[in-house]
């Protein structure tokens, strides 16, 4: 359809012949990106799914496999790491429902509150994206900084008597879901600025005039109408924070309590060298974010949105 | 499957590659097929093809490329390493210095394909922790050295001259050493931390971090349970293994990291650590004052080197051979010992110390005496096997 609708010459007539040439075009200008697409993405996907199935070579040394049919890998590592594996979408999930909960209303001033106001509105904006000109790596260190034992956080909260004497905060599920929460949240916030920004406020104002209540037109107008924008934000904050490794890494929020997905990719790809473990999980872990995004896209019914 | 390779390097590199594609078309089958094809394969496995070192050409290139870890050779303001500017000025040998290792593992997965098939791996000589170096001697994939080369090879400590794994020091040379042992915050604990039980007392629940680095974490707790790890079992390994799996699940090590432990120990999330010696150096230097002490364990510590080996696909072999050298003029040593606070392998470098910083000399922790030395024990070296097991082991702790 698309090749038809391209094959419209100046004349206004269409010949085979043109309609041929036109096609040929479409398709030399489809080259790269289908060339970049196989070379980049199902070169490696089929390199990682073989190095999945992979076995050690007998007497090899560390860290040399050769090919084979071992679909042991799979369950060896879904029965080493499945806590790991629950872990990661259970953080990933708590920092999604956070980052939304913190990131619409946010969107909704900006996007709707300040649109007045258009030099605001656009300094708003720079302001959520301002993070982004700082390494993300240096600003989890500067919150584990903060979240310190001896830092002022903790120190006021023990004061208060918020947190028993001898509780920390760094090296706990509290601050890897913060800090997948903090940085996310950007990515959960432009999204539902794009919708709410576009909210046709003449609805909202029927819906009162309709006399339902500030919450009831909330619910029934405003998150319906905004739900593409909520669907995107959520899918852009999970998916991400599922595979993340570094806020859950010892070095940065996490400890040994707390390692996801990510980390055990890491550690059985550098330091163990279990290549065909590292290649499982990794292929575990995309195919179920890729089951858990197409049931919540099918559940809310946004599927044109993709 | 040992065949001598032809002398040419082209057809030599061709033949490489249709042997190592051949391999991998036969390990296709092999996994299709079963067992039968997979023994055959195992006589012909990478690593069991005899290496053949890359042709010399410094005669003609003078250059060579040192790959090194970080904050690790005496550096100026401007970022220019005076020692290594004044070997070029002598030798004429333009030396590139490359900060390319961060991590023995992820150092070796990064060029062991190279490696494998006797390529370049982009350095004439690197510096990698002895474990791992030990692991390239054992595979052939390092270059025996040219003594003629190198007179001041004579100037190693005689503690290091024979380690089980290069006997007479023929391919690799200590470039820098270190302890790990206990270090801890002297403010908040001034009654100090000197044994590895104290670690484990409940008023340092939370507050203790030890080193990923599996052989200086357990090695330090097997020396306190009285084991010799210069000869362990299997079953002191997992001794120890069981000290660190109790601790770390009371949560009483709150996290187990490399390098970043010094981060915990500066933000205080950490009071006490099983730690590395020039770091606590390093960190004190930094606060202006001895805010942390390093101590060996009565029991002992773990003492690591870290040392040159000259990769099997290097051109520039007489190159490296003479920065190694250099390096082992006990002056030049002194020079390195001074800014880099680890200790130094090279006879006489005290002695050259002394006159330029006295106080640095008397460090124990740069420049041991006897005593201390007589404290610390080298890690034995691990089979291949060993090392898959309690490496696996270990991360299963690390990943809780």
């Amino acid at each position: 359809m698309a090749i038809g609708a391209f094959s419209h010459g100046p004349s206004g007539v269409t010949t085979d012949a043109t309609v041929q040439r036109s096609s040929r075009i479409a398709w030399l200008l489809l080259l790269p990106g289908i060339a970049y697409l196989i070379l980049f993405f199902l070169v490696p996907l089929a390199s990682l799914v073989m190095t999945s199935f992979q076995e050690t070579i007998p007497g090899g040394f560390i860290g040399e496999y050769q090919n084979a049919f071992r679909w042991e890998n799979y369950v060896e590592v879904l029965g080493l790491y499945g806590e790991h594996t629950m872990r990661s979408f259970l953080y990933a999930a708590t920092a999604t429902i956070i980052a939304l909960i913190i990131g619409y209303p946010l969107a909704y001033f900006i996007g709707v509150k300040l649109r007045r106001f258009p030099l605001l509105q656009s300094l708003a904006l720079v302001l959520v994206i301002a993070p982004f000109f700082i390494s993300f790596l240096l600003r989890t260190l500067a919150w584990k900084q903060i979240l310190a034992d001896e830092g002022f956080v903790v120190a006021t909260m023990k004061t208060l008597q918020l947190l028993p004497d001898d509780a920390h905060i760094t090296g706990t599920a509290i601050s890897v879901v913060f800090g997948l929460a903090y940085n996310f949240i950007p990515f959960m916030t432009l999204p539902l600025y794009t919708t709410l920004e576009r909210l046709d406020l003449r609805l909202v104002e029927a819906g009162s005039d309709l006399y339902a209540n500030p919450f009831t037109t909330f619910v029934k107008v405003t998150v319906p109408l905004t739900m593409p924008g909520i669907i995107s934000g959520t899918l852009l904050t999970f998916i991400p924070a599922a595979g993340d490794y570094v806020n859950a890494s010892a070095n940065f929020l996490g400890s040994t309590s707390t390692a996801m997905i990510g980390n055990v990719i890491e550690s059985n790809f550098l330091v163990l060298q279990n290549f065909p473990h590292a290649a499982s999980m990794s292929l575990i872990l995309m195919s179920a974010i890729l089951v858990l995004v197409a049931t919540y896209v099918k559940k809310s019914g946004t599927e044109d949105l993709l | 499957m040992v065949r001598n390779l032809p002398e040419d390097p082209i057809v030599r590199e061709l033949v490489q590659h249709a042997r190592k594609a051949a391999m991998s078309r036969r390990a296709l089958i092999g996994g299709a097929v079963g067992t039968a094809s997979v023994l055959s394969l195992a006589a012909c496995a990478p690593g069991s093809t005899e290496l053949v070192p890359a042709e010399d050409i410094s005669a003609t290139d003078k250059t060579v490329k040192w790959a090194n870890w970080p904050l690790y050779l005496d550096e100026d303001d401007a970022g220019n390493h005076p020692t290594l500017d004044a070997f070029t000025a002598a030798t004429g040998i333009a030396a590139e210095y490359l900060v390319d290792v961060d991590d023995n593992n992820s150092y070796y997965a990064k060029v062991k394909d190279q490696l494998a098939l006797g390529q370049d791996i982009g350095a004439d000589t690197v510096c990698l922790t002895e474990w791992m170096a030990s692991r390239l001697i054992r595979r052939g994939y390092t270059q025996k050295f040219d003594l003629a080369n190198m007179p001041n090879h004579a100037n190693l400590v005689d503690t290091l001259k024979n380690p089980d794994f290069d006997p007479g020091r023929a391919q690799s040379l200590p470039w820098q050493g270190g302890f790990a042992g206990i270090a801890y915050n002297t403010e908040k604990i001034p009654n100090g931390v000197n044994s590895v039980d104290e670690l484990w007392t409940s008023d340092l629940k939370g507050r203790v971090t030890v080193l990923s680095e599996m052989r200086d974490t357990l090695g330090v707790i097997m020396l306190a349970q009285g084991a010799d790890i210069t000869s362990f079992t299997s079953d002191d390994f997992y001794a120890a293994m069981d000290v660190l799996e109790a601790q770390v699940g009371s949560g009483q090590i709150r996290n187990v990291k490399g390098n970043s432990y010094s981060e915990d120990l500066v933000s205080e999330d950490a009071l006490a650590a099983i730690g590395w010696s020039g770091d606590i150096t390093l960190l004190n230097y930094e606060a202006g004052y001895e805010k942390w002490k390093f101590v060996i364990p009565e029991s002992g510590a773990t003492f690591w080197n870290d040392s040159f080996i000259i990769p099997i696909g290097s051109a520039h072999k007489t190159n490296a051979e003479t920065l190694i050298n250099y390096y082992y003029d006990p002056a030049v040593a002194a020079e390195v010992a001074a800014w880099v606070n680890y200790v130094t392998p090279v006879k006489g470098a005290y002695d050259e110390a002394i006159k330029i910083d006295p106080e640095l000399a008397n460090n124990k922790l740069i420049f041991p005496d006897d005593e201390t030395l007589s404290s610390v024990h080298v890690f034995r070296t691990l089979t291949d096997a060993e090392e898959n097991e309690f490496q696996a082991a270990f991360q299963a702790v690390l990943l809780g």
